[in-house]
């Protein structure tokens, strides 16, 4: 019964109906990040406008419910905040998902994405948690590299 | 023993993993057995046994001890030898797994020290393998024509999953042709008598992935007509840690050593050796001694079970799921959907579900085992345009009922998923 716990129909939901899927212009940087293990794969691309500010976080790829659940999430939660809030998340979320699920989730920052808690117990699948963030952050590097 | 006598709740009884079960109640529903197998109490006792009372190191331990772990590793390789109907026993070479038995073969090809024409290579030879091939019998030959400059070609594989076999692909030029006698991932069996035969023919040598074979098959080495057959003890009742490269005896003396170290010498100066003659010359260091003496008790447990029993049963249960299957919806088989040249490893895709989502809920929820990703065949699951593939794997122990969990559970996922 552990199982579904991990499938909380936020994800269910998100893995469904994606949001801000498909590969847009502008852009100031695209990352291709891959999970050897599973072969799940993400393209994304970041778009940063004044102030620091996201404009767009858009994405294309393959994988399970919960790598492609976690990339709808955080174009949702990225998308119209600065930079380093969305830094401060990213930061959150790995310690959630790094956390053998004893670690307390601050919803407060995580917002939607506390939905991915239960994945934490499941060291197998933190990595597909975790593809799309991973992405975003190195994405989001270069960008301010450019 | 004949199929008529094959029970399977009594061959149950001897795997001790099948009276356990999983957190929360679930029973174990295991249908891994290609990824790896359980083992009965008489590989673990003997094992047991011999760590118990019998250990020390083979070959050059000059006492008591020393003598019983030699001739029960010895002996090992005689059980091993009657098992896949080696001429000889010293054709038997103990390796570490499947992967190291195809590595040490692919290391005698293109090697300066070795002039035997046979196994020359360079630019222009070929290396012939298949699309539907294991990781572990790609990279070596990848390997080997990176380091040579030979061309790597291959068979491709058909929709339904079949060897895709062009005699033509094999020409003059072609050195060696490597492929899986059973695909770990469609259940392919492939006629590899035909494509030995068309290899000879062209001067070529052959060389047989058995790993998922062996286990599952009465397997002769001789009749296969192939000369080199590669397996691994832990899919076949044994240990992990132990696998064989069986090879014809004349082709395994002229190959070079693989290893070098303890045991797989003759005479060493500081600045040259001599080797020792096969099999040893290819097993430097202490070898994985209770490992290969817990893979001659699996011989011996297959052996009194039957192996044409063990293909029946598993032929039982593969027509049983095949017919299961075709009844969940979207569920596409990938690879044969007919019994005819296949053997008890099933891998589908469900629309819309990624393979690690219905393994997660298997197991979860029915404590179904099952693999889901590539299966260490990444380039077959590009064949078929998809990332990954469920895979159910049977063997002597499964029954129906445990299909019937498979198929409840695949039902229950398309509900999470709808």
């Amino acid at each position: 019964m552990i199982g579904e716990s991990m499938y909380q129909e936020l994800i269910l939901e998100h893995y469904k109906h994606p949001q801000g899927r498909g590969l847009r212009e502008p852009y100031d940087a695209e990352v291709h990040h891959v999970n050897p293990t599973c072969g799940d794969e993400i393209t994304l691309r970041v778009k940063v406008g004044d102030a620091g500010k996201v404009l767009d976080v858009s994405y294309e790829g393959q994988g399970c419910s919960i790598s492609q659940a976690a990339a709808s999430v955080l174009h949702e939660l990225a998308t119209g905040a600065t930079v380093a809030e969305t830094l401060s998340v990213v930061d959150e979320f790995t310690r959630l998902m790094q956390g053998r699920g004893k670690v307390e989730a601050d919803e407060e920052v995580l917002g939607d994405a506390v939905a991915f808690a239960g994945v934490a117990k499941f060291p197998a699948r933190v990595k597909c948690a975790l593809l799309s963030w991973m992405a975003y952050k190195d994405a989001v590097v270069r960008s301010a590299a450019e | 023993m004949t199929s008529h006598s094959f029970d399977v709740e009594k061959i149950r009884e001897d795997f001790p993993i099948f009276s356990r079960e999983l957190p929360d109640g679930r029973p174990l529903v295991y249908l891994d057995s290609g990824n790896s197998s359980q083992k009965p109490n008489q590989v673990i006792e003997t094992m047991r046994e011999h760590l118990a009372l019998h250990y020390s190191n083979v070959g050059r331990a000059m006492h008591v001890l020393g003598a019983e772990s030699t001739d029960a590793y010895e002996n090992a390789r005689d059980k091993i030898a009657g098992f896949v109907g080696a001429p000889s026993r010293d054709e038997v070479i103990f390796t570490k797994n499947a992967s190291e038995a195809l590595n040490l073969l692919a290391y005698s090809f293109g090697n300066p020290v070795n002039t035997d024409p046979r196994f020359t290579l360079g630019p222009g030879d070929e290396i012939v393998i298949s699309e539907m091939e294991h990781h572990s019998n790609i990279v070596p030959w990848q390997l080997l024509a990176q380091r040579t400059g030979a061309t790597l070609k291959w068979f491709g594989v058909t929709d339904d999953g079949r060897l895709d076999y062009t005699p033509e692909l094999i020409t003059e030029r072609t050195k060696i042709v490597s492929i899986a006698h059973q695909s770990n991932v469609l259940g392919t069996v492939n006629p590899v008598a035909e494509v030995a035969a068309r290899a000879r023919e062209a001067g070529a040598l052959v060389a047989l992935d058995a790993s998922q074979s062996v286990p599952h098959h009465p397997v002769d080495v001789t009749a296969l007509g192939a000369d080199f057959v590669a397996f691994t003890g832990h899919k076949m009742v044994g240990p992990s840690g132990i696998g064989v490269l069986w090879g014809r005896g004349e082709l395994l003396e002229a190959m070079p050593p693989f290893l070098g170290g303890g045991e797989m010498i003759e005479a060493v100066w500081m600045d040259r050796s001599t080797y020792a003659p096969i099999p040893h010359k290819f097993e430097a260091g202490t070898p994985p001694i209770v490992e290969a003496i817990g893979l001659g008790a699996a011989v011996d447990y297959l052996t009194e079970v039957g192996m044409e029993a063990v293909e029946a049963h598993e032929r039982t249960l593969t027509a049983y799921a095949l017919d299961a299957l075709r009844e969940v919806p979207t569920l596409r088989v990938i690879g044969p959907e007919t019994l005819e040249g296949r053997g008890g490893t099933v891998s589908f895709t469900l629309e819309g579900i990624h393979p690690h989502d219905v393994g997660q809920i298997l197991d979860d929820q029915f404590g179904v085992a099952v693999r889901v990703g590539h299966h260490c065949a990444r380039p077959l699951h590009l064949r078929f345009g998809i990332p990954a593939t469920t895979r159910a794997s049977f063997y002597l122990y499964n029954t129906t009922g445990e299909i019937d969990a498979l198929v409840r559970g695949l039902h229950h996922v398309q509900k999470v998923f709808a």
